[in-house]
């Protein structure tokens, strides 16, 4: 087995996190699906490291992986505020801008 | 192109194949990964997302050990599957956990439209892979010679040590940003008890404690609602908390026997004590 599969394999979680991201109307589970194409990413990103034989595609993935830490935090926090004032998890319901 | 990269291009380090051993287990453990993917995404519960989740993120840990990121494939484990995972879930009991999404569509055909266009990006993104004449590949031997760790720590503090510090920045500001934004500022001062007690003479709603729960010695538990005289519960009995989220247990339609067992025992015993006092 060649790593490329491991890429073929980062590319079929990345597009399914994508679809995830394009169906579902839950904020939490679109967070979710966030952090599933952010790991697809870093399993690309490590293989590469492996195939270039030098470890500055481990140091990239690290830096997403504290990137994305910051992230979920502020996402997950937004969430928690919307919830409170809308008592809905739901993308759909903070339509208070549309005509 | 850094030192050990070049160090490590000659063709002789080139290797074109992985173990049969890293083959099973990318087969095995792949399958699992996207399984666990498909199930974050087509899961109605949002519990049950974030745990096929946590599965992938394990599986991907394995991937990262075993493609010789070591310290990542740890960290994966602690930070992701540990922390974010466990935010998650926690953030998911605070919204609720029963709230299941809705399954209509608010914008006509979107649901196919979406898959048509994950299919679409998926083939290109795997045609790309493709295209690419990938089949040699240099390994991590040389540049994991003196340990994973220090190597990425000899590259961290030199190479990428200005991202490193604004990484710390960025988390700073980011654990402030979640306190700011979860914080709710209290506009006015909290009613002391004594301005609660005359608040509720001059409503003049309910005066007296709450009627207590239970009906009987034995169904006192705090969710079940006391019974009023016509034998109709009484919802005024029950926490606030328990009435709103409809968790109070309903006793009135218990088996009548049941209770007229219970009258039956009390009342022996009630005569039991009343001939031993007899006989006193």
């Amino acid at each position: 087995m060649n790593p490329v599969n491991y890429l073929y394999l980062a590319a079929l979680l990345f597009t399914i996190g994508a679809t995830g991201v394009l169906i579902r109307r839950n904020a939490i589970v679109l967070f979710m699906c966030i952090e599933l194409m952010l790991n697809a990413c870093n399993l690309a990103f490590v293989t590469f490291s492996r195939m270039h034989g030098n470890l500055d595609g481990q140091i990239i993935a690290f830096f997403t992986m504290v990137v994305a830490a910051a992230e979920v935090v502020v996402g997950l926090a937004i969430i928690v505020s919307l919830f409170r004032s809308r008592h809905s998890a739901s993308v759909d319901d903070a339509s208070l801008m549309k005509l | 192109m850094t030192p050990l990269a070049t160090l490590a291009a000659p063709s002789t380090l080139a290797a074109y194949s992985t173990s049969t051993g890293e083959a099973v287990q990318f087969w095995i453990l792949g399958t699992v990964a996207v399984i666990g993917a498909l199930c974050t995404v087509f899961m109605r519960r949002a519990v049950h997302s974030a745990l096929s989740l946590a599965g992938t993120m394990i599986v991907l840990a394995v991937f990262y050990l075993a493609n010789g990121a070591y310290f990542l494939g740890i960290v994966q484990v602690v930070v992701y599957t540990g922390a974010i995972m466990m935010l998650f879930l926690f953030v998911v009991m605070l919204v609720g956990v029963t709230a299941a999404d809705s399954l209509k569509e608010t914008v006509k055909g979107q649901r196919w439209l979406a898959l048509l266009c994950g299919v679409g990006f998926g083939v290109l993104l795997l045609g790309g892979i493709g295209n690419a004449s990938l089949t040699e590949f240099d390994g991590l031997g040389e540049a994991n010679a003196g340990g994973n760790v220090q190597g990425l720590a000899s590259l961290i503090f030199t190479k990428y040590v200005f991202a490193f510090e604004i990484t710390g920045a960025l988390l700073i500001t980011a654990a402030v940003g979640a306190m700011v934004l979860t914080h709710r500022e209290r506009t006015e001062r909290a009613l002391t008890q004594r301005e609660l007690s005359e608040q509720r003479v001059r409503e003049g709603k309910h005066l007296p404690p709450l009627p207590a729960p239970g009906v009987y010695a034995r169904h006192n538990a705090v969710d079940i609602a006391g019974l009023l005289p016509d034998g109709t519960p009484s919802e005024l009995t029950v926490n606030r908390t328990l009435r709103e989220r409809g968790q109070i247990r309903d006793v009135s339609r218990e088996a009548i026997g049941d209770l007229k067992a219970l009258e039956q025992r009390s009342e022996e015993r009630l005569e039991r004590t009343r001939s031993g006092e007899g006989t006193q």
